[in-house]
């Protein structure tokens, strides 16, 4: 049950949250700047090569840059998500996390109510994102193909999708003991995440050049993510896509959740005295 | 389980509700026995510390009360709600000072108390409230913009005991927190949370190596190996084993229970 002290709780992680994003400055300029340099470095270099034929959700022929737009939605909160778990482990290691755990509030609630931070920053991050693709589009840097009304459509889907990645990088950070070893979560988790997807290209063109890369692109969650964001981005809904993104979420939480089970113990121990 | 709410005016030695009750307390890491039967309680008032060499078994002891860990052997109580019934609402009453410092270095000294502010439940007003007469307590309200940073060892530390206090507890634990710090502001932090002990009748229980930090009228409980093999005041233990300090009665107690053990 969700009481008064939830909610103050709730309102409290989400303060500090939006306070350590605005306060790590850096952070939110990387967090523009990356998908930014694939949008108008790679999009500008391929778009002459990488124009694609009419597939749903697309309806006519369209530039390399309007098919990259989801992917880089959702590498935004692919990489928050991985940030939020690496803020996780350094509060562990802090023992900004011992605070938490010893509130009267409930361990799930705990986790759950980080994971919203993490995705209302993630949502943040990624309609800056698209702002400055529309400004570059109304200048005709780009052609992205976006009525105003997917601005809206593709809020669900950014919700869903945010959860499933921030769950995913939470069910890691319980999983790592040190700080230090966060650097091989990045190269083996998003990197492969990313790369392995329907990010950069489409699925059918990649069926088309290895059906055995292809059957990896379908194993992997972000795919589906991506893709319900690209559905939702032109006003469709991608019932497939939706299921994965929530059942993974579902498992992603349900592992973070029984991994920061005080009957366990917490990863990183303190002291014994 | 019947709501017996502490009243903050009550005489010690009444039939109180302890702040804190542990009875039979168990946790083993693998196979070695951390804590070997532990009971023991803090009641309204009292200023309880807790001694033992380093591996004596505070550290999993106080992991046990603040619920990072989680033992199915024994029972812990606060304010007369056990983790088993209660689960983690049981740690409404308990504020908690950790020896490692578990503040935001980036945020500023009122932010951070803010933040723990809504954890706990309070209203915005009644934070702010809180937060300066806290602070001005501990002689901090005038640095309350300052970020955690650029504080020194003891300001943070003060800040922390100001946090831990800010949603009225009624039991306060802190963790050996004095270690490192210069001796006035030792001193300053000893003398502040033995009157909230006095004046305020919160139960404190305080682990520490450093025996002038304990008084005469204290209550302490000394643990070795994972039990504990004094529990009384310090007056009462010092009688018992003909000693006038804490800490040559401290040897004494250990040295006692090592040639037992033999």
């Amino acid at each position: 049950m969700i009481d008064g002290l939830m909610i103050r709780a709730l309102y409290g992680i989400l303060y500090r949250e939006f306070l350590r994003f605005f306060q790590q400055r850096a952070r939110f300029l990387s967090a523009l700047v990356r998908p930014l340099i694939w949008l108008l470095v790679f999009s500008a270099g391929w778009r002459q090569t990488q124009g694609l034929a009419p597939y749903a959700p697309y309806e006519t022929y369209i530039p390399y840059e309007v098919y990259m737009i989801p992917g880089l939605c959702a590498m935004i909160q692919l990489f928050n998500g991985m940030q939020s778990s690496l803020s996780m482990i350094y509060d562990r290691e802090m023992g900004s996390m011992r605070v938490l755990l010893t509130t009267p509030l409930p361990r799930w609630f705990i986790l759950v109510a980080r994971l919203f931070a993490g995705v209302a920053v993630s949502l943040l991050q990624v309609y800056a994102f698209l702002a400055i693709a529309f400004f570059f589009t109304y200048f005709e840097f780009l052609e992205l193909d976006i009525a105003a009304i997917g601005y809206i459509t593709v809020l669900p889907a950014l919700i869903l999708c945010g959860f499933m990645l921030g769950a995913l990088g939470m069910a890691l950070s319980a999983t790592v003991k040190q700080l230090e070893n966060f650097a091989g979560v990045m190269n083996f988790v998003i990197f492969p995440m990313f790369f392995i997807s329907s990010a950069l290209f489409p699925l059918w063109r990649i069926k088309d050049l290895s059906y055995t890369f292809y059957q990896f692109c379908t194993y992997n969650p972000f795919t589906y993510a991506v893709e319900l964001i690209r559905f939702a981005l032109h006003g469709q809904f991608y019932a497939e896509g939706a299921l994965v993104v929530a059942v993974t979420s579902v498992i992603a939480l349900g592992l973070a959740i029984y991994a920061y089970d005080p009957s366990r113990g917490l990863k990183a121990k303190g002291k014994r005295g | 389980m019947t709501d017996l709410s502490l009243d903050k005016n009550s005489n010690l030695g009444t039939n109180q509700t302890p702040a804190i009750s542990i009875e039979g307390v168990s946790y083993n890491y693998g196979k070695r026995l951390a804590l070997d039967d532990v009971s023991f309680q803090v009641l309204p008032g009292q200023f309880t510390a807790l001694l033992g060499a380093n591996g004596a078994g505070k550290s999993t002891l106080l992991s046990l009360i603040t619920r990072l860990f989680d033992t199915a052997n024994g029972t812990i109580s606060i304010d007369g709600k056990s983790f088993a019934s209660h689960g983690s609402k049981a740690l409404a009453p308990l504020g908690v000072v950790f020896q490692q410092t578990t503040l935001d270095l980036d945020l500023s000294v009122r932010q951070n108390l803010r933040y723990f502010a809504r954890l706990r439940g309070l209203p915005s007003s009644l934070a702010n409230q809180r937060i300066e007469e806290t602070l001005s307590a501990l002689e901090m309200y005038e640095r309350v913009d300052e970020r955690i940073r650029d504080l020194n060892g003891g300001h943070r530390r003060r800040v922390e005991i100001a946090r831990s206090m800010l949603h009225q507890p009624k039991l306060l634990l802190l963790d050996e927190p004095t270690v490192g710090l210069d001796i006035h502001t030792r001193r300053v932090i000893v003398n502040h949370i033995h009157n909230l002990a006095k004046n305020d009748n919160v139960a404190v229980l305080w682990t520490t190596h450093l025996m002038d930090e304990i008084w005469d009228e204290d209550h302490l409980i000394v643990l070795d190996k994972g039990k504990i093999i004094e529990d009384g005041t310090v007056k009462e233990i010092l009688a018992k084993n003909g000693e006038s300090s804490v800490s040559d009665a401290f040897e004494s107690i250990i040295v006692q229970e090592e040639e037992r053990l033999k």
